[in-house]
């Protein structure tokens, strides 16, 4: 696809719209199938390649008409289905074709309480865009309307024109709640618990709030303007929050509900514990834990002049895995201005863990990938520096438990990739801090906190959700778990009092 | 909170400070660590070991020795001037009990963190040798403390300024050799002096244990970067340490991990040093 810019691409929705416009609510099934998908505005790759700004620009108005113009309005809201918070999703779009953006940005948060995230970083090609009627008719999911897109177009109109209505919080029950951790889960319990009018803590470990949307989603993803929007929604509500602050060390878990007189605690603290090869030469210097890599630039700034944490100088950088973070962590290495970058993953493209348009855009941004190949030993010299990779190639076999096609390797198809930094992006384990501080916590052998239908753990009036209880998850999915453990939070809450 | 207290510069380079920490102070024990930025916006975050705490003041103290830009600008900070950033306490409490005979050779600052952990064994009933080692006499801090502690102090200098002019593992040897051998050592120090205690306790199979100083960034988990070999086992300083069995340490590699970022940091201090005192620096030496 060659690149088009916004302009061109508002342009060509002018037109559209002049023709649709008019007849909009009389449209027939067959005329809106045939309403081109509007595609989303990016920054010129060459540009974005060298600079953290955000890479997806957002629809513009007519854009965004138009999109909406494509929705069949399905009497059976399929699209719902797929998604793990059930935002009614042909009606927010029927809003936003007839150009009411408040009520549209209105029924987006009577269920979620992050579409500006959501819209940008939810996988929606496997969630609502796959139960799309539209893309089924057309037997394209590209063809699916672009829900995602549309969200964020309505959650950025809200903030854009200062429109966030705070929500309204219910008078003091006199009870208090803890959320430990300020990623995805925590903020959506802290909301949902603020207003029921419980007080709300959250603590957090490091000095700035977001967790994983923070430390790990580069500013080019999602820009921190967003999470710090959120979370001053969160303290207009009233939410006490302290950072610098991780429970189980600084303050025991009991002791929060012993002590500090907690009625309900909620654990959040997510996947944060990195998982290596355990290939040889993985503690040389320039080998990273995707985590690392990215938390040095996104939460410690260390691309900026004045930032005091220091950023590898890498030249050629190889990223293992084939996930988002992978994709982060390519993209990253590139505009911290490595020559070459390549991705290396052991099956193809099509079993990549990856979405769609992150592997798009890391291509377009000249990102190499080095599919069905895989690391086996990283050299160094004798400095203890990296100096390459030896990798080894692969086919697809049968099948493996995950149901994609596992890699069987190639016999003696040894070769060495010129790299002097290799970032690791095969997954996290869970963080160990709260099991290792809290004995009587039941953690499955993954370090997983193991939770009822209700997230409650295995002690009373302790919860958990997001990653920490589903290992390495999505932004939704987690705040799917927070958005239920709140609900069980307020009903055993409620139950006290009377 | 994160107020300093009391700053008290030990010598040239090195400095003491108590900070307002109640928290962290009722919760720290021996061995102990935590994490602090001197500028919680561009800053890093650095683990310093916890030398003390007072429940009754709620203050956590730290000892501290200039060798880069973040604890260049720590050393600015006054009394009553605020921390942005205090996270703490990290890292697993030393195992105490009654060993027996437990020798604590501590090497420059080391004398800090061991400061509470010699303390803690003092108190379990140990009989308690406190080896310091330090370049000169004027390097050597908290001697006082130490004696007040220790069943036996020995100090050895690089020059013969204090005490017997000798490493630290020289010592150590005499009293690996004797025939009541010690039941625990623990070494503190700059990463070859524990190397070297390791490995002259290694032919007398005397258990050593050391308190590793990698580098970090977040100090819960999250990031890898304080990585060690351990054995045939990778292990996390931050959440699996910071001690470890100085036996089974690959010391080789964790020192050359801490030089990874060697030539960034000596830019950094010098643009800092430069902007923050008008100063042109010539030569950096870290």
């Amino acid at each position: 696809m060659s690149y088009k810019t916004t302009a061109a691409l508002q342009r060509q929705a002018q037109i559209l719209l002049k023709e649709f416009a008019p007849k909009a609510t009389s449209l027939k099934v067959k005329e809106r199938q045939k309403i081109p998908a509007q595609e989303m505005p990016v920054q010129d790759p060459e540009l974005r390649s060298h600079n953290m700004e955000e890479v997806a620009l957002g629809y513009s108005f007519e854009q965004a008409q138009v999109e909406a113009f494509r929705c069949l309005q399905c009497a059976k809201k399929n699209c719902m289905e797929g998604c793990p918070v059930k935002i009614d999703i042909p009606r927010f779009i029927d809003h936003i074709a007839k150009g009411e953006y408040e009520q549209a940005i209105a029924v987006v948060k009577e269920t979620t309480l992050l579409p500006a995230v959501c819209g940008r970083v939810c996988p929606q090609e496997k969630q609502c865009q796959l139960h799309c009627t539209l893309g089924k008719s057309l037997k394209d999911i590209d063809s699916s309307v672009a829900i995602g897109r549309l969200e964020r177009f309505v959650a950025d109109w809200e903030r854009i024109n200062n429109k966030i209505v705070i929500p309204a919080v219910k008078p003091a029950t006199g009870k208090k709640v803890a959320v430990v951790g300020s990623g995805p889960a925590g903020l959506v319990v802290a909301a949902d618990c603020r207003r029921e009018g419980h007080h709300v803590t959250i603590f957090e470990a490091f000095h700035k709030l977001g967790g994983v949307l923070r430390y790990g989603i580069p500013e080019f993803r999602l820009p921190n303007d967003i999470i710090d929007k959120e979370i001053e929604t969160l303290s207009a509500m009233g939410v006490e929050i302290k950072t610098n602050f991780v429970v189980g060390r600084t303050r025991k878990l009991t002791d929060l509900i012993d002590k500090d007189g907690y009625d309900a605690v909620f654990i959040g603290t997510g996947a944060g514990l990195p998982i290596f090869m355990g290939i040889e030469g993985e503690n040389l210097i320039g080998v990273f834990a995707a985590n690392e890599y990215l938390t040095r630039i996104n939460l410690m700034k260390a691309f900026h002049a004045d930032a005091s944490t220091p950023v590898y100088p890498s030249k050629n950088v190889a990223v293992l895995g084939g996930g988002n973070v992978a994709m982060d962590a390519a993209r990253m290495a590139k505009r911290l201005g490595a020559e070459k970058v390549f991705v290396v993953y052991r099956r193809s493209e099509n079993e990549m863990p990856a979405r769609k348009e992150e592997v798009e855009h890391a291509k377009e941004e000249g990102i190499e990938f080095l599919l069905l190949r895989n690391a086996r030993k990283i050299l160094g010299d004798e400095n203890g520096r990296v100096t390459g990779m030896e990798c080894l190639q692969y086919e697809l076999g049968e099948p493996d438990a995950s149901g994609r096609r596992s890699p069987v390797e190639i016999k003696n198809s040894e070769f060495i990739l010129d790299v002097d930094t290799v970032i690791v992006a095969v997954g996290n384990g869970s963080n160990p801090l709260i099991s290792q501080t809290t004995p009587q916590l039941d953690v499955n052998k993954r370090g997983n906190i193991v939770v009822d239908e209700t997230q409650q753990t295995s002690m009373k009036k302790i919860f958990a959700g997001g990653d920490i209880v589903l290992g390495a998850a999505t932004v939704i999915l987690a705040m799917g778990e927070g958005r239920r453990s709140a609900a069980s939070i307020n009903e055993l809450l409620a139950a006290a009092n009377t | 909170m994160n107020t300093i207290l009391y700053k008290q510069q030990l010598s040239q380079d090195v400095f003491l400070m108590r900070l307002h920490a109640p928290l962290i102070a009722e919760e720290r024990q021996a061995g102990q660590f935590i994490i602090l930025q001197t500028d919680d916006d561009y800053g890093e975050r650095i683990p310093l070991t916890i030398a003390d705490a007072d429940t009754i003041e709620g203050s956590i103290t730290i000892i501290f020795q200039v060798v880069g830009k973040t604890t260049k600008h720590l050393a600015t900070f006054n009394v009553g001037d605020k921390l942005p950033a205090l996270l703490g306490p990290l890292g697993k409490p030393t195992h105490i009990e009654n060993f027996g005979r437990a020798v604590c050779v501590c090497g420059g600052i080391g004398v800090a963190p061991m400061h509470p952990i010699a303390q803690a064994l003092k108190n379990a009933g140990n009989h308690v040798t406190v080896i310091i080692g330090a370049r000169t006499e004027e390097l050597i801090i908290l001697q006082k403390e130490m004696s007040a502690i220790a069943d036996e102090l020995i100090i050895c200098t690089d020059d013969g300024t204090a005490g017997i002019k000798a490493l630290v593992t020289a010592p150590l040897k005499e009293l690996c050799e004797q025939e009541l051998k010690p039941d625990i050592v623990i070494a503190i120090g700059p990463p070859v002096m524990m190397k070297f205690c390791a490995e002259t306790t290694r032919p007398y199979k005397v258990f050593t244990q050391v308190s590793l100083n990698t580098i970090m960034v977040d100090g819960t988990g999250m990031c890898g970067g304080c990585r060690v070999n351990v054995g045939k086992e990778v292990k996390f300083v931050c959440v699996d340490g910071p001690e470890f069995d100085g036996h089974l340490v690959d010391f080789d590699n964790m020192i050359a991990r801490l030089n990874a970022y060697k030539e960034i940091e000596r830019t950094h201090y010098k643009c800092f040093v430069e902007k923050a005192f008008n100063k042109n620096v010539k030569e950096v030496q870290l």
